[in-house]
């Protein structure tokens, strides 16, 4: 693996373009574009302030530039550098900003989550969405970018709004069954929308596209409930990562639970392969996967170090939480479905592991922790099911 | 006093009576007392006809003299009775007299302590029928403890179950309760959580609030775009319609009923292909079913017909459904129904065969194949037992040679032991080499010697054999009795010897070195000048070697000549040896015996 040289950026805001020719990172305030393959640097901005969030339009030829404290977004053209837009928010404040899925529309969510403004480049026209609800997720594009999901809280209840991204025309407005609602989440077909209640109880609901509710599901009440929901790309399956260390997968025709997989302190199944890093240095942190069971060491990538495969039963060290604490770290935190749905990565517990993520072929995994990273490949010729 | 009546003939009823009386008068003692009443007043009344039995006119003197026996014979050897006169009928009266009171006396006696002991009897009864029965009484008291600590025990044992189950039951609900503690105390940290959270916005709220109502500069919300964009698909953009609307909804629903639509395709093909299944298995089970219910026909009709009506319903079906739409909710019905059908018939047809083969185990069991089993049995167990202690046998073998294997295989302690033992063998052999390059050394050494001494035995022999040759020469030729010839003689001997000394002289005098043994580094050599004067008998001698001389190197000759002497024997050998050698000893010998021969 070959490394280039390390460039400076504030706030993690580096990001790739969508089409992948282009790279930004932000510094302070000035925004640099290098190209990707030679990067050297294309295009260089300067914002008014330090930018506290920047994102690409999916057309890669926006670049949006937010400043909270400011209350300020800038908007810069690859194609035309001196084209500028500057949207004020004034004394509102502003809490987030993102692109629509067309790249014209910018949603600004102002403080408090008053309202969020939905400003756009081709008119110059302004709307407002009333009462979003400020929850752990609560906007959701769908994948073909047409509708949009909000939820919403009236009068101590939930509503999800769903809107028609064209021309923001409200298509649907329906109260949902929730306590407190926690997320929701599109499937990748666009005509189920996943909603989930907060930790405090366990109900995931399923509505269609046009407000129905299709279905509900609940596993037990009282502890701790859903952490994380993700769908696999064939719409498929619905996997849900609770608080008891366990997930459970849904299928799409019943919406009941087909299987269950746990996240044991020893494993002892002896169709899984545990992998065991071994190195000189003392290890850092450990990563879990479930299914395959990979268990990692990170490691500096200049340390000598190999695999070796350990034995059944494998005990793997587990720090235990405070549970005592709010939002404690345990339960599975990451699902990631492989892009063929045939494999799921889930991380359990409190290990330093950031994201997980599949390539897009379905074969390995890169697993990036907070000073490391690794990647996994899966050896098709040797999985069983 | 029993036996004594009883022996007697008895010639009175009234005699017999008593008799048999008190021979029972041991079985009874509470009788005793009366009996011997009685037995004084029957002796009163027929004592006189009792005896007249015994005692006659006649035998008054033999009845004497056994009389005196008997009582002889009772220690009252005092008391004679005596004939009154002799030969008369009478008898004195005194010794008489005497002897029947002495035997009143006994007699007293004797019933006193009859009683005596018929008391005792009577008390030792009494006492033992008191025993008796507190035996008696103990063991049942015995019993009833038994029985009732048995009760106590049962009873204790439910109640140690159900102490039991109740501890179990209490960590149960302890172990509930602990969890449900957990889950509130979790939900009360995410509850303050949360309503911190929300209090924290609601001042910060507050603050704003008030913040503006301060200020009142509203800073408005604007946007500053250098131009408009165009839209991303290129296209103008609508107003919004109640069409647009309706389009809306439109394309909403088209997207829905194409995912149900795409839906709805998969659920078909998957069902087409259970279907498939289902009537392939229902096929099998039919073609299963079909050749035993040809045999059991003839058994039973009534399932025969039943059967062979639903194969033969079956099958119609079969051939007229393939045609039609299978999705037809009736004909779902009905081939599931079918299903159920065969299955539960499979399933009777396999109990049956199940129950008939039980049965025919049991018969034949019951066929006196009971002892076949048993053995049969018994040959299990033999050779399960045989095969446990073969398999034991291996595994010890096992376990021997892998112990063998780990020791010979076992790294550290085998390099150790092998070490060790190298390392004895080491030293063992060193010090092996030592003593043999030390006997070597010894070997080298007396080897030398003996080629040495052999060389110069050879030596000395010939000078010996050469001076002897000239001394004979001399004998003989001086073989006359004159004394100026003997003088001669001896000095022509002294001359020999002198000769012979000259030699050795000559090679004493050539190296002065002190050498080893065999030298003669202080042989005092005759001067060569003497000639004239004879020599002393003394000093003959000593040049003969016929006496011990003072030095130690004359006595290391002689023990050389000793030595030589000893190895005339070993002296061919060693002649033979060192002419062997001779060609690798010739430098050092020569170089030696320069050296070792001063």
């Amino acid at each position: 693996m070959n490394f280039s040289e390390v460039f400076k950026q504030s706030n993690q805001l580096c990001k790739v373009s969508p089409d992948g020719k282009y790279l930004a990172t932000c510094v302070q305030y000035r925004l640099v574009v290098r190209d990707m393959s030679t990067l050297q640097i294309l295009q260089l901005y300067t914002c008014l302030d330090q930018i506290s969030h920047m994102d690409w339009s999916s057309d890669s030829l926006f670049i949006l530039c937010a400043m909270y404290k400011r209350g300020l977004v800038q908007v810069w053209s690859l194609e035309q550098p001196d084209w500028h837009c500057k949207i004020d928010e004034g004394s509102i404040g502003l809490l987030s900003s993102r692109w629509s899925p067309d790249g014209r529309h910018i949603l600004n969510t102002t403080e408090f989550h008053l309202r969020i403004t939905v400003w756009s480049l081709c008119t110059k026209a302004v709307s407002y969405i009333k009462y979003p609800k400020a929850c752990q997720k609560g906007i959701d594009f769908s994948r073909d970018g047409c509708y949009m999901a909000l939820a919403e809280r009236r009068d101590c209840k939930d509503y999800v709004s769903v809107f028609v991204c064209d021309d923001w025309h409200l298509l649907r407005h329906f109260e949902t069954e929730t306590q407190d609602l926690g997320g929701l989440e599109w499937s990748p077909n666009g005509c189920v929308l996943a909603v989930w209640d907060s930790c405090l109880e366990y109900k995931v609901l399923l509505y269609s596209l046009d407000g129905r509710l299709l279905s509900t599901y609940s596993a037990y009440e009282w502890s701790l409930g859903v952490k994380t929901v993700t769908w696999s790309p064939s719409s498929q399956f619905l996997a849900i990562g609770s608080y008891d260390e366990k997930v459970r997968v849904l299928n799409h025709i019943t919406w009941k639970k087909i299987t269950q997989f746990e996240h044991p302190a020893t494993i002892n199944n002896t169709k899984a392969v545990v992998y065991k890093e071994v190195e000189r240095r003392p290890a850092v942190g450990a990563d879990d996967l479930s299914l395959h069971n990979i268990t990692i060491g990170t490691t500096l990538f200049n340390t000598q170090s190999k695999y070796e495969i350990c034995p059944p039963p494998v005990q793997i060290p587990v720090v235990k939480p405070d549970p005592d604490r709010a939002n404690p770290k345990i339960g599975v935190s990451t699902l990631a479905f492989s892009s063929d749905s045939r494999y799921l990565a889930t991380k359990n517990g409190g290990f330093q592991v950031q994201s997980l993520n599949w390539h897009c072929s379905g074969d390995s995994l890169i697993l990036l922790g907070k000073e490391q990273l690794c990647l996994c490949y899966m050896d098709t010729d040797q999985e069983d099911k | 006093m029993g036996e004594w009546w009883t022996t007697v003939p008895i010639g009175t009823s009234m005699g017999n009576y008593e008799a048999s009386r008190i021979s029972h008068a041991t079985m009874s003692p509470s009788r005793q007392n009366n009996y011997v009443s009685m037995y004084s007043l029957p002796l009163s009344k027929s004592s006189y006809s009792v005896i007249s039995a015994f005692c006659t006119e006649d035998n008054i003197s033999p009845c004497i003299s056994y009389i005196n026996q008997e009582l002889d014979s009772l220690g009252l050897s005092s008391i004679c009775i005596e004939a009154s006169s002799p030969g008369g009928a009478g008898l004195s009266a005194v010794p008489a007299l005497n002897a029947m009171y002495e035997l009143l006396q006994i007699h007293r006696r004797n019933m006193c302590t009859l009683e005596e002991l018929e008391k005792e009897q009577l008390k030792k009864t009494s006492s033992l029928e008191h025993m008796q029965m507190n035996n008696s009484r103990l063991k049942d008291q015995l019993e009833l403890s038994i029985r009732e600590k048995s009760g106590l025990h049962e009873t204790e044992r439910q109640l140690q179950l159900k102490i039991k189950t109740l501890q179990s039951c209490l960590k149960t609900e302890k172990d509930e309760v602990q969890k449900l503690q957990n889950i509130i105390a979790s939900r009360a940290s995410q509850y303050s959580h949360d309503a911190k959270r929300k209090e924290r916005e609601a001042s910060k709220l507050k603050e704003r609030l008030s913040q503006l109502l301060v200020d009142r500069k509203d800073k408005k919300l604007a946007i500053d775009v250098l131009n408009c964009l165009g839209r991303s698909d290129g296209r103008r953009s609508h107003w919004k319609t109640a069409k647009a609307t309706a389009s809306h909804e439109g394309e909403m629903y088209k997207s829905l009923l194409s995912d149900y639509e795409a839906s709805q395709r998969s659920l078909m093909l998957e069902n087409a292909e259970l279907k498939k299944v289902l009537q392939q298995m229902k096929k099998e089970m039919i073609h299963i079913l079909s050749p035993r219910q040809s045999s059991s026909r003839r058994a039973t009709a009534d399932d025969t017909q039943e059967q062979v009506d639903s194969d033969g319903e079956e099958k119609a079906g079969d051939s007229s459904r393939e045609t039609l739409d299978q999705s037809c909710e009736h004909a779902r019905e009905q081939l599931t129904n079918s299903i159920r059908q065969q299955w539960r018939k499979l399933r009777n047809h396999m109990e049956k065969l199940d129950s008939q083969a039980s049965q025919v185990q049991n018969q034949l069991e019951s066929n006196k194949e009971v002892i076949p089993r048993e053995t049969h049995d018994e040959e299990m167990e033999r050779m399960r037992h045989e095969v446990q202690q073969c398999k034991e046998f291996i595994h010890t073998q096992q376990q021997l040679l892998q112990q063998q294997l780990n020791t010979s295989f076992d790294d550290e302690t085998a390099a150790l032991l092998n070490d060790c033992y190298t390392l004895e063998e080491k030293e063992r052999l060193k010090e092996e080499w030592r003593l043999f390059e030390e006997q070597k050394r010894n070997f080298e050494r007396e080897r030398k010697n003996f080629t040495e001494a052999a060389i110069r035995l050879g030596r000395e022999k010939k000078a010996f054999q050469e001076d002897r040759a000239t001394w004979l020469k001399n004998q003989f030729l001086n073989m006359t009795p004159f004394t100026d010839r003997r003088r001669c003689s001896s000095s022509d001997g002294h001359s020999a010897l002198s000769i012979r000394s000259e030699p050795e002289m000559r090679i004493s005098s050539t190296n002065t070195q002190p050498a080893k043994s065999s030298t003669y580094a202080t042989f005092s050599t005759p001067k060569p000048t003497q000639s004239a004067t004879v020599p002393s008998t003394t000093e003959l001698y000593r040049t003969l070697r016929l006496i011990p001389d003072s030095s130690s190197s004359r006595h290391s000759n002689r023990g050389f000549w000793q030595e030589s002497s000893t190895t005339e024997d070993g002296d061919a050998r060693f002649k033979s040896k060192s002419r062997v050698r001779c060609g690798d000893l010739s430098i050092f010998s020569l170089g030696e015996d320069e050296n070792s021969l001063t």
